[in-house]
């Protein structure tokens, strides 16, 4: 193809747009960012998720400029803009809330950024035009907000903080207010008009579906601590912590003893049950103890005992989650460990082979699980 | 900067124009009645320096405190309003809550407008609506006429200047400031609480008795204090419809003032009467802490 | 439950009867020929057409309009200020008696607030006048001005002023570009508040006015207090009359707003 793969994080030449520095934010006694350095690059759509209160918001509002770091330095395109006010960034935001101005209609929101820089009227008209035009507002432009729906609400709250042209616009849980069938096409929106645009994204939410789908990178954060950045297949692929393998998505974790066996390991996890099998770059000494991530998808069910497979184990049915496209089985091992498999449910209902109490197999590959250290 | 600014600006003005006249009353209070200008002793007097504020301290004393207590006119005053705001705020309650009641359990759309006929009253004026009862309790008033004719009395019945026509004017100016609280308590309260209640074998009275009235005392406790306290201090109540058996402070401070130009002895009455004050408004802001802290 | 029993029917039928049968009267009598204002002689405007003519209550009532004007015009910026500076300035050395102070005139007796200002105005020497109603009224009616604003900007969403900052305002013109416009109405009706106050005021007005400067309620005052009068009658109908019509419009225009903004949420819905 020819076509280079947009992954400036993994080119050593790229200039990060925005550096955290050893960033601390503290309340108080409160640390809601402890000692933070990580880089967002130019056009990433960069996603900081993470559960409420785990310091997300924070790192949004201090690259908004309604938080000044406690310590260390934030940059912006190689300067600290620490001592830069919020109306002097070239950065904007869009508020959870949307932050509408009620009084103003949907064609004067849009503007107000513009009329602040003193732009000439004629192009102040042109890009406010063009604005609509990317959010498919026009016909909405003389309403006021309280006169429009949700949707089209989200719609203009991002026509507004994009109208400026920011370097950087932060998004903070852009989706939230929408209702399930509307934030799954808003999503694709918000990716397409990123691309079109070609700004630099930084959402936040707590959504991690909503990460996965639209960032290019994600974040995952947890008491004011980025746990893991990467890109969303690694993040679910490789996690490098449990806490991230458990956040993201459904897993088993089988907690055990390794030891060191050819290129891999054998994991004692339960009496009466032979090791697991597991193949993996992470170090680990001769006893030490782990955890096994599986995911549910990569575990294949059963009635007879497959021939060699690396891991195979028998278990009783105890729960079947009927998804449509998918059934989620867990599986109660004799020592009373669960184990989650999903199949696709490519036959109809009535052709499903397995049911409630059933003794099934399960069964995967020594490089299905994920082994980290515990 | 401009938060300084801004700060300063109004407390700069309620510093002087509310927290020094205030001193000044106290420190009057503490001064002797002179026939002079101003009619008290000492005036502090810096041109004097040092000896001057010294002396000025050295002749402030409690006599005007003293004084109020040999009288008993003043004690009797202070005593008389407590009685007289104690009893109007219990009649205003009476009078208000059955309204306050009817107007949480009106159909909706009309509720905004017995709101509105609530609120009216409020921005027409005071004087005017304690006068309006002048012409109808007076002893040719419109309500012995009415008696007289229908028969029920045969002489007049004087209430014009009895204390009887200050609680009437009191309940008649007071009654929104009652209403009000207890109507929005009343307002929120969930109907469906009235159904549990029903249904788990209390009758209607009882129903009203131990969820209504427990869900709403936060209203009248409101209410109560929003009438006593103003009440205590009244003038123009008991000016216009009391006579001249009715002994409210705030009347009393009004002459002493105006016409026996005594301002020490009116300072300290006004000086007493905030520290008998403080108590209910003590009560009332924590009323409603409680409140606040229960919605938030 | 919200249904009208003959309880609630009889409550409410009594109570606003109360409230308004001595306005009523107050209202027919004024039309009253005769002299003697409790004996009914007929229908007769003759009481309006003296009180045109009466100059005493003409230059009352400038001079209360004036006062009213002025008063809750400084007493709306003053009141403004002091509630940003309870709801946003945070804490400040002072501020427990500055809020005191904020609070402290709404429970105050009249009688005290008067006699304190006029021992501070005999005290600086200020002739009193017009100039000292002013401050008077300014100082107490603020304080009614800055709880109304205040409770409007406690539930403003700090997050339009911060989308106005990101957008290129200075603080100052997110204040009024956006803050000022939204609680606009608060402060509307903070200053009808500080006005119809003003206009009422007898005691506070009569501890700090001067001999040229009687305002309408002293006038009044000092009439009622020999007793019922059909001129009297005639200027309380005339202010009822204004209060009412001006209270019922401003009702008729925010249902009217409601209305229109329920219908267009409605449309949005549908759109």
């Amino acid at each position: 193809m020819g076509q280079t793969i947009f992954e400036p994080w993994n080119d050593p030449s790229a200039k990060p747009l925005i550096q955290f520095k050893n960033v601390t934010k503290k309340f108080g006694d409160f640390v809601a960012i402890d000692n933070q350095t990580f880089d967002i690059y130019a056009q990433e759509f960069f996603a900081l998720l993470g559960p409420s209160g785990c310091g997300k918001t924070t790192m949004m509002r201090m690259l908004a400029g309604f938080e000044t770091p406690t310590e260390g330095t934030i940059l912006l395109g190689g300067e600290d803009i620490a001592p830069i006010p919020p109306n002097k960034r070239a950065v904007n935001m869009m508020f959870q809330s949307y932050a509408l101005f009620p009084h103003l209609s949907v064609w004067e929101n849009i503007a107000f950024g513009l009329k602040r820089d003193s732009m000439p009227k004629p192009d102040i008209e042109a890009r406010v035009a063009e604005m609509l035009k990317l959010t498919r507002l026009e016909q909405f432009a003389k309403r006021k907000p309280h006169q429009i729906s949700g949707g089209q609400r989200q719609r203009v709250a991002l026509a507004r903080s994009l109208a400026k042209a920011p370097k950087l616009l932060l998004l903070d849980e852009p989706l939230g207010a929408l209702d399930a069938k509307l934030r799954q096409d808003t999503q694709f929106e918000l990716m397409d008009i990123q691309e079109k645009t070609g700004t630099t994204f930084v959402i936040v939410t707590h959504d991690q579906e909503e990460a996965m789908t639209v960032a290019s990178r994600v974040a995952v954060m947890d008491d004011g601590r980025i746990i893991q950045v990467d890109t969303p297949a690694r993040i679910y692929e490789s996690p490098n912590s449990v806490y991230v393998a458990d956040f993201i998505g459904d897993v088993t974790i089988l907690s055990g003893t390794a030891t060191p066996r050819d290129d891999g390991y054998d994991i004692a996890f339960a009496e009466g049950q032979p090791p697991l099998r597991s193949k993996s770059d992470t170090r680990l000494d001769k006893g030490q103890a782990c955890h096994l991530a599986i995911r549910p998808e990569k575990v294949s069910i059963t009635a007879e005992k497959p021939v060699d497979a690396a891991n195979a184990m028998q278990g009783k049915i105890l729960d079947i989650a009927y998804l449509g496209n998918l059934s989620t089985y867990h599986v109660q091992l004799p020592n009373g460990q669960i184990i989650k498999a999903q199949t696709a449910n490519t036959r109809r209902l009535s052709r499903r082979s397995f049911t409630w109490e059933d003794d099934v197999w399960l069964s995967w590959t020594d490089t299905a699980g994920v082994l980290l250290a515990g | 900067m401009r938060r300084l600014a801004l700060i300063i600006i109004p407390y700069a003005w309620l510093l002087a124009l509310f927290l020094v006249p205030f001193i000044i009353v106290l420190k009057i209070s503490l001064s002797d009645t002179a026939l002079s200008i101003p009619p008290y002793t000492p005036t502090l007097d810096f041109s004097a320096g040092w000896v001057g504020i010294k002396d000025f301290f050295g002749n402030l004393d409690f006599e005007n405190f003293e004084f109020l207590t040999t009288d008993d006119l003043y004690w009797k005053a202070y005593l008389s309003s407590l009685k007289i705001a104690f009893v109007a705020t219990v009649l205003t309650l009476l009078v208000g809550y059955p309204i306050a009641y009817g107007m949480a359990n009106a159909p909706d759309h009309w509720r905004p407008t017995l709101m509105m006929l609530i609120i009216l009253p409020f921005w027409t004026s005071f004087l005017i609506r304690v006068y309006s009862w002048m012409g109808i309790l007076s002893n040719e008033g419109y309500l012995n006429q009415l008696l007289l004719s229908l028969g029920v009395i045969s002489e007049p019945l004087t209430i014009l200047n009895t204390n009887t026509a200050v609680y009437i004017g009191i309940v008649y100016t007071y009654l929104p400031f009652m209403i009000l609280p207890i109507y929005s308590a009343l307002e929120r309260l969930d109907a469906s609480l009235l159904e549990a209640a029903e249904d788990l074998g209390c009758s209607r009275f009882t129903a009203f008795w131990l969820v209504t009235i427990p869900l709403s005392k936060s209203g009248i406790i409101a209410g109560c204090f929003l009438v006593f306290i103003p009440t205590l201090g009244e003038f123009v109540i008991p000016s216009l419809l009391g006579g001249s058996k009715t002994l409210m402070i705030g009347k009393v401070l009004w002459e002493e003032f105006f016409n026996n130009r005594d301002w020490p002895v009116a300072s300290a009455v006004a000086v007493i009467l905030l520290l008998i004050l403080i108590v209910p408004i003590i009560l009332f802001q924590r009323n409603e802490q409680k409140q606040r802290e229960a919605e938030g | 439950m919200r249904r009208l029993s003959w309880f609630n029917t009889t409550a409410l039928t009594l109570g606003f009867a109360f409230l308004y049968l001595p306005m009523v009267i107050l209202i027919i009598y004024s039309f009253n020929e005769s002299k003697l204002v409790t004996v009914w002689a007929g229908f007769s405007t003759k009481w309006y057409g003296e009180l045109i003519q009466n100059e005493a209550f003409l230059n009352a009532a400038w001079v209360t309009l004036r006062v009213a004007v002025i008063s809750s015009t400084i007493a709306t910026v003053l009141g403004t200020m002091a509630a940003l500076v309870l709801v946003r300035a945070g804490r400040f050395s002072g501020r427990t008696l500055f809020s005191g102070m904020i609070y402290a005139p709404l429970v105050m007796p009249e009688v005290i607030t008067g006699l304190s200002l006029l021992l501070l105005f005999i005290g600086i020497g200020l002739d009193r006048g017009v100039f000292t109603i002013i401050l008077a009224h300014t100082t107490f009616s603020m304080c009614y001005v800055s709880v109304v604003v205040s409770s409007r900007l406690v539930s403003f969403d700090k997050s339009l002023e911060e989308a106005a900052l990101d957008l290129g305002c200075s603080p100052i013109s997110a204040f009024r570009l956006v803050t000022l416009p939204i609680i606009a109405p608060a402060v509307i009706s903070g200053w009808l508040l500080a006005f119809t106050l003003s206009l009422d005021d007898l005691v506070i007005a009569s501890f700090t006015s001067g001999p040229s400067s009687t305002t309408l309620p002293i006038k009044i005052w000092s009439a009622v207090r020999l007793g019922v009068s059909p001129e009297i009658n005639a200027l309380s109908t005339l202010m009822i009359a204004i209060v009412a019509v001006g209270v019922i419009t401003a009702s008729l225009i925010t249902k009217r707003a409601s209305l229109k903004q329920q219908a267009d949420e409605r449309a949005a819905v549908h759109a």
